[in-house]
Order: C-alpha cells, then structure tokens, then sequence
C-alpha cells in the first residue's frame, strides 16, 4: 500500500542526475556478466554442459538449494514472526546473532558448523554428516537463513498489527491469525525472502568447501565444480558460471511471476 | 650479425641465428642478460631494483625466505613474490602481469607458460616434491601403508585428478593397483589437509613439504610407492620483465647451494 503512494510520488520528483547514477551502478553490475559472456566457447558450449560431472553439479545444486530453502522457511518464518511481534529483553542482540551468518566470510561459517557437527566438534559426530549430501544443505541453509529472517521481519513490522487485532477481536485464535491473517499480509515478503535465500545457497561455496568437501554428485555443488574446471579447463568454468548464472535467473524470473499476483491482491 | 650467418649457407648456423635471435628478442637485446638462466653466480654487475617473483603457492614458506636472504646479499634489490596455483600464474602471466620470474609447482603448466610465449630462455628444474600420507595427529584409523587407505570406513581424502596432487594420487593409484574410492576430491592441497588436520577425514593424500610444513596438526605417513611418483618444479625468467638481469640472479640463487639448503630442509628434494 505504502509501495504504490512511494513510486507515484517517485516517478514526478526523482532529479535527473539520479538515473545518471543509477544507470552506472547498473553497468557495473551487468559490464563483467556481459564480458564473461563473450569468452564463452559456443561451438564446444553444449559438450561442456551436459558432460557427466556439469550435469551431476548441476542436479545437485537445485536439489540441495532447494531443500535448503524449505529448511529456510521453515525455521525462518518463526524467527521473524519473534523478532518483529513478540518484545523481550535482549532482542537486539538474538536479531544480532541471526544475523551472524550475513557477515561471516563463508569459510569461517564452515569452520564454525565443522565445530560442532564435526568428527571432533562439540557432538563428537553425533550426526555423522561429513562429506555427506546433508552437510552441503546444512551449509546452504546457515548462510540463507538470515536472508528470509531480515526481509520478513522488516515486512511484518511494516504490515503492523492493526488486522490481527481485529481478527482476534472477532474471535480467531493465535494459530488462526497468523495463518489467515499475519502471513497472508506478508505474502510477497516471503516469496521475496525465499529467493533471496535460495540465490545465496545456490551461489554457496566456502561453507561448503570448508564443511562438506568435494564429491562427484554427492558435495560438489555447481560453484564447487566451476572452482575445480578452471584449474584445468577454463572453457568449461565459464560455460558452467553462464549455467549458474540462467538458472539464478530463471528462478528468480518464475518466483517474482508467482509472487505478482500476491503483491497485486494485497496493494 | 644475423646477416652475416645468413650467407654462410650452413643449416647450423641458420639454427644458430635463429636462436640467438630469439634470446635477442627475449632479453630486449641486453647482452649481459642474453642467458639467464644459464648464468651460475650473480654477475659483478650489482643487482638493484624489484625483481617480481611469481610461485607456486607449495613454495610460499621456502622463496619467502630466499627472498630475505637474497636481498641480504644484494644491497638494493628488493624481491616480491605473487604466490598462487601454478595454473592461475600462468593464466596471469599470458594476460601481461607483470613479472621477472616464474616459478611453476609441475612441469605441465611450465609448459603451458612456454608455450603461450611469455617465458624467456629455457627453464631449469630446481626441486622435487613427492606424496605422502597425512593422517590426524595420533593416528586414529591406524594407516600404515598406501593399501590402508582403501579399506572400508577408512575415510580418505585426496587432490581432484584435475590438480596436480591429485593426478600424481591417481599415477600411484594405477602404479600400484590399489583403488581409492576418497570420500572427497578437493580442489586444492590445503583443503585436503584441512580435512585431515580437523579429524574430519582418516588420512588425505599430500606432498611431503605439505605435511612438514603443517607441523604438529597432522602427523606423516611416508610410503615407499611415492617415489615413483616425482613432482619437478621449474623456474624461468619471463619475457616481459623489467629487471632481466635480477630475474636472473635470483633464479642462479634457487638453483645454487642456498636455494638447495632452505628447500632441502623443507623436504624438497633435488631434481
């Protein structure tokens, strides 16, 4: 609601040396994707994404991001739900906490995850996951996760509490609120974070260098074997990064249509 | 020169021009500096300015020294070093990065680095490294020979065969007719130590200098099957340097009885 009376007033005032700006900001987002695009061998390009090893990273990677991103909404939806509704002491600091994996470098995350799944870590390998499909997921939900939590929260604080009081005026409980009515309002928000959160863990690479290894259609996720190709094969990394690069899009592409009809039914 | 040989009609002494043409080219026609990697002593000539190093990452520790006692010994000179996987130097070195000497961990992406044209002269092996296995301090799985590694539960880590470690790994693998099934395949040594030294991982696959320098966190189990398997490092000058004649001090340095000491004790051997 806020969206629409903020991009109408937008559109009348915005000073022309602001589209300067930001036409640079996106040339220097879109100039080294443009470059890379034009080292790619298009007549070996088809070879060298559908060999067995592209194709397994390839599986892998939707697969685990995918997971991953469930485990995001599942745990974070909650989070957000806590931190935007419910005031206790020290919430600026447990938000602080959740927020950790956003600024740890992705090496450090491993080694704090290998910390306590470990052989050696604080379970002493109670869950024996190294080198296994699930340390890569684990990996990939630790650094997403803050991306649902901080876009959700910021959106619940936005939406305000005034349609679950009257709901629960009228006689609907805890449960039934925050289904129909909290989460409803926060639709795009989600749909919103959990790309986010998907692009983060499909891009991860350091958490799972550190945590889960590197295994032909077991660890190695995309990233992984692009890192690996270009030690002997630069043709082959940058037709697989333009893979990587299509299917963040795709996805991002698909999740912004699904999520339009959302935006639209709640401004 | 070149003019004169051309007449006497002889197929050597074409060959001959050819080749001091090439080193003329190379060295942009310094005399001094036509021959640098064949020069045994620094020159009386002193040796002065930056001379920029490029190495192999596995030689971090042993040329950071050199480096310190080569400019102890040259008043003047100063020497940087780029260290990093052999084959992204080489990818540098090809896009015009600026360097006098290039230091390569195996003599595939020497060859790459010749072959692309930036080198000058012809390079010189300076050392040897062979593999060894590094298991977690202690030793818990109890590997005492390269057929261990193969044993069920026994959790092995090693170079992906797209790596040097991990090609010199799959040699003795065929040498010696014991299949691995790693329960990894890393990009690079360190990460391959990083599993051993964390216990995640049984034993991993390394080189002899990864496992000294590694010190306490991992302990070493050598096996006789390695030395069939030789890495050799080479080093070169490089075409577009700017200091030939430092580039090749520094390479006679390496090569010479100093580089052989500091290199030997960090388990290098000699080529």
């Amino acid at each position: 609601m806020t969206g629409r009376k903020a991009s109408d007033a937008g559109a009348t005032g915005i000073p022309g040396w602001i589209l300067v700006v930001a036409a640079l900001g996106a040339l220097f987002v879109l100039l080294p994707i443009v470059a890379m695009v034009t080292r790619v061998n298009w007549a070996q390009f088809g070879a060298l994404i559908t060999s067995q090893e592209s194709v397994d990273a390839l599986l892998l990677s939707l697969r685990t991001s995918l997971t991953a991103t469930l485990a995001c909404l599942v745990l974070g939806i909650p989070m957000a739900v806590v931190l935007a509704r419910v005031p206790f002491r020290g919430r600026g600091l447990v938000r602080a906490i959740v927020l950790l994996p956003l600024v740890l470098p992705p090496v450090v995350g491993g080694l704090a995850l290998l910390a306590l799944y470990g052989r050696r870590g604080l379970l002493e390998g109670a869950i024996p996951i190294a080198f296994s499909t699930p340390a890569v997921i684990i990996a990939q939900t630790f650094v997403a996760l803050p991306f649902l939590v901080l876009s959700l929260e910021g959106a619940l604080r936005t939406t305000g509490e005034r349609y679950e009081a009257v709901a629960a005026t009228l006689g609907a409980g805890p449960s039934s609120v925050l289904f129909r009515v909290t989460l409803p309002l926060v639709a795009p928000a989600i749909v919103s974070g959990a790309i986010l959160s998907f692009a983060r863990a499909l891009g991860e690479f350091g958490a799972t260098l550190t945590f889960a290894g590197s295994l032909q259609g077991t660890t190695r996720t995309l990233p992984l074997e692009i890192y690996l190709q270009r030690e002997t094969d630069p043709d082959a990394a940058v037709a697989l990064s333009l893979v990587l690069i299509a299917v963040a899009i795709a996805v991002v592409a698909v999740a912004h249509g699904a999520g339009e009809p959302l935006r639209r039914r709640t401004t | 020169m070149k003019g004169i040989r051309m007449k006497a009609r002889s197929r050597l002494a074409i060959a001959g021009a050819a080749l001091a043409a090439v080193l003329l080219a190379a060295t942009g026609c310094s005399a001094d500096a036509s021959a640098p990697a064949a020069s045994p002593t620094p020159t009386k000539h002193a040796i002065t300015g930056t001379i920029t190093v490029f190495a192999a990452a596995s030689l971090t520790k042993t040329f950071t020294e050199l480096g310190r006692e080569f400019e102890k010994t040259n008043p003047g000179s100063t020497v940087t070093f780029s260290f990093a996987g052999s084959s992204d130097l080489v990818t540098q070195l090809s896009g015009g990065a600026p360097a006098d000497v290039f230091a390569s961990a195996d003599e595939k992406n020497m060859k790459k680095a010749v072959d692309a044209g930036v080198t000058s002269g012809d390079p010189v092996d300076f050392a040897t490294n062979v593999l060894a296995i590094a298991v977690p301090p202690g030793n818990p799985a109890h590997i005492t020979a390269w057929a261990d590694l193969a044993k069920p539960g026994v959790k092995t880590v090693v170079c992906a065969p797209q790596v040097p470690c991990g090609a010199a790994t799959a040699t003795v693998e065929t040498n010696t007719g014991v299949k691995l099934s790693p329960v990894s395949q890393e990009s690079s040594v360190t990460d391959v130590l990083g599993k051993v030294s964390s216990g995640e991982a049984d034993a991993g696959v390394v080189y002899v200098t990864d496992v000294k320098g590694a010190g306490k966190s991992v302990d070493s189990v050598p096996f006789p099957e390695a030395k069939d398997v030789v890495n050799t490092y080479p080093i070169v000058a490089i075409k577009q340097g700017q200091n030939a004649t430092g580039a090749a001090a520094f390479i006679a340095y390496v090569t010479g009885p100093e580089g052989k000491k500091v290199l030997e004790a960090a388990g290098f051997g000699t080529p």
